[in-house]
């Protein structure tokens, strides 16, 4: 009980911490900000990506949405780990093959069944380099093949690269947005690397909307 | 500060200044504009949307005295290069000069304005700035686009807080006689800058021929320009009461006043479209940024209080 108004109370100073450095905006360009049960799959250049999409969506919708995250990278301290399951009430999951005991898809199939919705990083880590989306993991494919009526609604995360570089504490102050665009579904008879490469193509669209 | 009777005046004369042109706004938008489709008017309406907004910040920062103010611009100046440093070129090994830029050059800045200490705050951007920065960032040895990154940087800082930081400055300059008065200085700044741009639009429209700039804005035109420079000049002149500069003096300084703020307007549009937005940033839906909404101001201040400084002081 404690603990769960410590983590709401956690998760409204994060929110509000991420809306003052980066007055971040949600941008609506496909679909609206709905009720229906969605996987948001976004592009990943920093810790702080989930909390921005995370800042934009309703009240309503944020406490009903799940980041899938790296259970190595949550997992390794107490504070994060607090953070990562009572905060953000993280879908964790093992990206070592070799040692899992769960499967990340069902995982993550499991917590959409229960009615959550997600936020998904397809890129699988953090983008480094200059293109502007690494090739997407197959989980995405997964979750599309054994959910199809779900929506895969890809997100737009401009800026957040800059704010908190990979290996940097102290963020710069930079104005971010997360675009949100059409729905997208597995099609009859697509084949995995299609669905990803179209996948992918829709998310870096976004980006070429341009405009901060 | 504000014991003399020029602010009650002011206050009253902005107050109503404000209503009448809502009123006139809302009249328009009713008649011209009831769904937003007339872009002449939206815009019109967003202008009188972020006076009200300027009036009552103002104000509000006044109450508080100079470090009030000093507190608001600093803030404003804040919002300005975090949308300036948005839009310019970065790479990772730029991080800690970013953190740097706003972190330690913005406040260090503005204590030094709020310590009035003119020597210092005169050079620390252009000069401590300017050397420092680049170090921070050549230190991590990235050296791609490196003239650009680092000059752009420079530029936002230049604008966004040693050009923004002379508005407050202003509050300090000792002024014989006008003793307790300084905030009219701002006041004096603000409405010929303003008002000049709404000239210049105005002016465009009816007798607008030749573009200022063609190729970047057809709203802005040579005859506006003058028109403009022109009016600012005689809304100077009829703010001279509230001035310690005398007739002459208000009318020469709403000139320079008003022809560097348009300017300023111009050439911070030129950097938008360089940077291919058409906002600085979403301070309001469609209002743009502080930069949209300040960028004459602010060009226009340090001149301002250099000619000030040099002249009345």
């Amino acid at each position: 009980m404690l603990k769960g108004w410590v983590a709401w109370i956690a998760g409204e100073a994060i929110v509000m911490f991420a809306r003052l450095l980066t007055a971040v905006r949600g941008v609506w360009s496909g679909t609206g900000p709905t009720r229906r049960q969605r996987v948001y799959f976004a592009n990943h250049t920093s810790n702080g990506d989930f909390v921005l999409v995370w800042a934009v969506l309703p009240p309503a919708l944020r406490y009903r949405t799940r980041p899938v995250a790296a259970a190595d990278y949550w997992l390794t301290s107490p504070l994060r780990a607090f953070a990562g399951r009572d905060v953000f009430r993280a879908v964790l999951i093992d990206r070592n093959p070799e040692v899992r005991e769960d499967d990340p898809v069902s995982q993550m199939i499991t917590a959409l069944d229960e009615g959550s919705s997600l936020i998904l990083f397809p890129e699988g880590k953090r983008n480094m380099g200059d293109d502007p989306a690494l090739p997407f993991k197959s989980g995405l494919y997964h979750v599309a093949r054994n959910r199809p009526e779900i929506d895969l609604v890809p997100a737009w995360i401009e800026n957040m690269n800059h704010v908190i570089p990979k290996g940097e504490i102290m963020p710069v102050p930079l104005l971010c947005s997360v675009r949100f665009g059409d729905a997208i579904h597995l099609r009859q008879g697509e084949d995995k690397a299609t669905f990803l490469e179209r996948a992918r193509t829709a998310l870096v669209a976004l980006s070429e909307e341009g405009g901060a | 500060m504000s014991t003399t009777p020029e602010f009650g005046i002011l206050a009253l004369a902005a107050l109503g200044l404000l209503l009448v042109a809502s009123l006139i706004g809302e009249l328009l938008q009713s008649r011209l504009s009831p769904e937003g489709e007339h872009p002449e008017v939206e815009a019109y309406m967003s202008r009188i949307h972020s006076w009200w907004g300027m009036a009552l910040l103002l104000g509000l920062a006044g109450l508080f005295g100079r470090t009030g103010l000093i507190v608001l611009f600093a803030l404003i100046s804040f919002a300005a290069l975090r949308e300036f440093l948005s839009l310019t070129a970065k790479r990772r090994a730029d991080h800690w000069a970013l953190v740097t830029a706003f972190f330690v050059i913005l406040p260090v800045q503005y204590v030094l304005v709020w310590m009035d200490w003119y020597g210092m705050y005169s050079i620390f951007v252009p000069v401590y700035a300017f050397l420092f920065l680049p170090i921070v960032s050549v230190l991590r040895g990235d050296t791609d686009r490196f003239l650009m990154r680092v000059a752009e940087t420079q530029w936002g800082l230049m604008i966004c807080v040693f050009a923004g930081s002379h508005i407050p400055a202003l509050l300090a300059l000792p002024i014989e006689g006008f003793e307790g008065r300084n905030l009219l200085l701002v006041i004096f700044l603000v409405l010929v800058v303003q008002l000049a741009d709404v000239m210049s639009y105005v002016a465009g429209k009816v007798f607008g021929r030749r573009p200022l700039a063609a190729g970047l804005s057809p709203s802005r035109t040579r005859e506006g320009f003058f028109v403009a420079t022109l009016a600012g000049g005689v809304i100077g002149a009829g703010l001279s009461w509230m001035t310690p500069f005398g007739l002459a003096g208000s009318a020469a300084l709403g000139l320079v006043v008003a022809a560097l703020g348009l300017m300023g307007g111009l050439v911070l549009s030129a950097i938008k479209r360089d940077k291919g937005v058409r906002d600085w940033g979403h301070l309001m839906a469609g209002h743009g940024g502080f930069i949209d909404r300040l960028d004459g101001v602010v060009f226009a201040a340090p001149v301002f209080f250099h000619l000030v400084r040099y002249g009345w002081t």
